[in-house]
């Protein structure tokens, strides 16, 4: 039986290059911006950071701060397992593979931000375990590096679990399984409370040495996960046969309010207790919100941030406005957005400026390194495409190991891999999507008939 | 027994991974794989000097000699500074550019001078990049700021490769060739002392300094860290840092801790010293007074 299956799996990549022009548009318009990535990243390798908008003062920009975001979306991939599997919540288990494929892709793009990141990327072996000679376990650093390969792991192992019990027809066995969920669910929390450690174990800069960043970060991750995954499962939903229902929608977008709401808590405390007792530490915030000197370059952004995401969570609070999906895209691009400059620049901003000796440097991020930011982003869609690519056919239900147990000696004809020509059509068009989805209206979803 | 087709075929297949080995070797430049200083034997240390003062003499175009002098028995260095005495003239920066082999373009300098208003110790209000016809400027004075030299080093900690480490006399040096360029150290540093090699740094060779340490002023390559280090291949043997000697005020005073007799620990013994940022334990072996 295993032998046979491992012989079908085989025949899966082929997939990879089946679908519609809209699909070929999608992967072409990926592979454009990682090429035009590869090449800029080709001068940083050459003429090192300094073609970065870095500097002493400044020692970490984009590369680190899009790491420390898509840690947090990786992590929000258990707010799918969570319900499913713990409270047996059928709607979110039909997407369950979403949310691990999703986190898996972000973290190979955290992997590819620190890679990047690295001054000396030829010395990449030094981190390695045994190969190198990692710090563990007193650098921060270290850890994250263990963590996150871990979880890597898991969320490659889960799904792809999943995927075979589907496809064999079969339910996953418990004792195999559950043991894996609840170390996902340990591990996810584990990778962003590491990577929030990563700063505020640092003393040396008052602003990321609070208690609150680790809990403010699991907060914010567990409201920008959910709605990169709302806007994911509807495209995936539109183009493809992937049974979806509404009802996962709903539940994900109720876990993303009370995220959001804890996180605006967490940063209003924040905000409060700097600026209550205005010690000299309160620079740091006061570059955020006010600017200092003359120097406000992320002043607006910063008020731009707070403000969506307030009044985001404020009409999340009307089931009625929650249960549009159009407005809930536009809630999930605001969160999304919100979120993104907060975490994925503004911290940095706030630990940075003014710097451990009271220099103002202002960081702008450069035009090479807003290609090599942007080519990492493609490269995590283009593997979330694929991944999500090769699970369909079986989600579906076309490709499926037939075992009827009193046949299954001599019928290898039923065995047969067959993929309908409307899967693979319905796939294409997916790539268009990702970048619609946010205005273009979104229709009801169909009802898909319950297996 | 194999037939003699078995044995050209293996023999065909030998030469070819061993072309292939010898092709990939070929393309990874010495040393590539070599190990971090601490990890060292003799014999690869010795290979490892030899090819560093061949390639270091070939660029610079003069003979330079790679010392990896140790720390001394029962020597503990430590810095004191009379800020009443500094005049903010900066030959100190600049006698340790000279003297360090720093980068001329982009600048890098190991020690940053802040000019600061009197009345006030809040480094957030000293200016680093001050220029006047000449200093002290009226109502000023200034603090000049290197590598403290902590006992507790943050920066240590933090660095994920253990490139960077405390020696016996209490120097923290890095190992250039096994530092990442992360530049974790640079956010945990809370007195801005370490300095990054954004890109390829440029040394005019008739300015490189060819009397280098290991772990101290041999030159480095782009994206790596480096700090001041108390010019150990100066004060391992007896001599003073660049910048004791050069500041032109004494303002600095250089010596071992750990001798009862030694000039700093008379000046610890008589001032009233304090270190920069105490709060965070950190334990700095620099210490300022004014007097």
């Amino acid at each position: 039986m295993t032998d046979q299956v491992d012989k079908k799996s085989l025949k899966f990549f082929p997939l990879l290059f089946e679908g519609g022009i809209g699909y070929y548009l999608w992967l072409s318009v990926l592979g454009i911006v990682i090429a035009s990535g590869a090449l800029a990243y080709f001068f940083q390798f050459r003429d090192g950071l300094i073609i970065t908008g870095m500097r002493d003062p400044f020692p970490w920009g984009l590369y680190i701060g899009n790491f420390a975001f898509l840690v947090g979306i990786a992590a929000a991939a258990i707010l799918v397992l969570i319900p499913a599997y713990l409270y047996h919540y059928q709607p979110l288990k039909e997407v369950c593979i979403i949310g691990e494929f999703l986190a898996a892709s972000s973290i190979i793009m955290c992997l590819c931000f620190v890679v990047i990141d690295l001054g000396r990327p030829d010395r990449w072996l030094h981190i390695i375990p045994f190969i190198g000679q990692l710090h563990f376990p007193q650098s921060m650093m270290a850890w994250d590096c263990l963590v996150l390969w871990g979880y890597l792991l898991l969320n490659l192992i889960i799904p792809s679990y999943i995927l075979r019990c589907k496809y064999q027809g079969r339910q996953p066995s418990t004792r195999l399984f559950m043991p894996l969920v609840y170390l996902a669910i340990v591990w996810a929390i584990s990778i962003h409370v590491v990577t929030a450690f990563i700063y505020s174990s640092l003393s040396s800069v008052p602003s990321w040495h609070q208690a609150v960043l680790a809990p403010r970060f699991l907060a914010s991750a567990f409201a920008a996960g959910p709605a990169i995954l709302i806007l994911a499962i509807q495209v995936i939903g539109r183009y493809t046969r992937w049974p979806i229902e509404k009802k996962a929608l709903y539940k994900l977008s109720e876990i993303m309010t009370v995220a959001l709401f804890f996180n605006l808590l967490m940063l209003g405390a924040e905000i409060f207790v700097e600026s209550y007792a205005q010690s000299s530490h309160f620079v740091h915030r006061q570059y955020l919100l006010f600017g200092l000197h003359g120097h406000n370059a992320y002043v607006g952004l910063t008020w731009i941030a707070i403000a969506v995401q307030m009044s985001v969570l404020v009409l999340l609070l009307f089931p009625k406005l929650r249960c549009n999906l159009k407005l809930l895209n536009l809630f999930c691009g605001g969160i999304f957005a919100g979120i993104w400059v907060e975490k994925g620049i503004g911290l940095i901003a706030l630990g940075c400026v003014p710097s451990s000796i009271g220099e103002i440097f202002e960081y702008h991020p450069t035009l090479p390194e807003i290609t090599i930011t942007m080519a990492v982003w493609a490269i995590g869609l283009l593997i979330f495409t694929l991944l999500i690519r090769l699970a369909i056919p079986i989600v579906v239900g076309d490709v499926r190991v037939s075992h009827s147990h009193d046949q299954s000696e001599k019928k290898p004809k039923t065995e047969e891999v067959e993929v309908k020509e409307d899967a693979a059509k319905g796939e294409a068009a997916k790539g268009e999507a990702k970048q619609e989805a946010k205005q273009e209206e979104v229709k009801p979803l169909p009802k898909l008939p319950q297996q | 027994m194999i037939t003699r087709r078995e044995f050209i075929e293996k023999s065909a297949l030998g030469a070819s991974l061993l072309t292939l080995s010898s092709l990939i070797s070929g393309c990874i430049p010495e040393g590539f794989f070599k190990n971090p200083l601490q990890k060292m034997s003799k014999e690869e240390l010795n290979r490892t000097i030899q090819r560093m003062e061949a390639t270091y003499s070939r660029k610079f175009s003069k003979e330079v000699t790679v010392k990896t002098t140790p720390a001394q028995q029962d020597v503990l260095f430590g810095m004191v500074l009379n800020l009443s005495k500094c005049i903010g003239c900066r030959r100190c920066v600049q006698a340790c550019i000279k003297e360090n082999n720093q980068s001329r373009d982009p600048q890098i300098a190991w020690i940053d001078v802040l000019e600061m208003k009197h009345g006030s110790m809040d480094l957030e209000k000293g200016d680093r990049y001050y220029q006047h016809e000449s200093v002290p400027a009226e109502g000023c004075f200034y603090l000049p700021i290197q590598c403290q030299q902590c006992q507790d080093p943050p920066c240590v900690k933090v660095c994920p490769v253990k490139a960077t480490w405390k020696e016996p006399d209490g120097v923290i040096v890095i190992d250039y060739d096994w530092c990442i360029g992360c530049r974790y150290c640079l956010a945990a540093c809370p007195y801005n002392a370490r300095k990054y090699n954004w890109s390829n740094p440029s040394l005019p060779a008739k300015e490189m300094n060819p009397q280098v340490h290991y772990l101290g002023n041999r030159p480095r390559d782009k994206g790596e860290v480096e700090k001041c280090t108390f010019c150990i291949h100066r004060t391992r043997e007896g001599k003073y840092p660049a910048c004791v000697e050069a500041c032109p005020t004494g303002a600095r005073k250089f010596g071992n801790l750990l001798d009862r007799e030694s000039v700093v620990r008379k000046i610890l013994a008589e001032k009233n010293i304090f270190v920069l940022k105490p709060e965070l334990n950190v334990y700095p072996r620099f210490y300022y007074y004014f007097g």
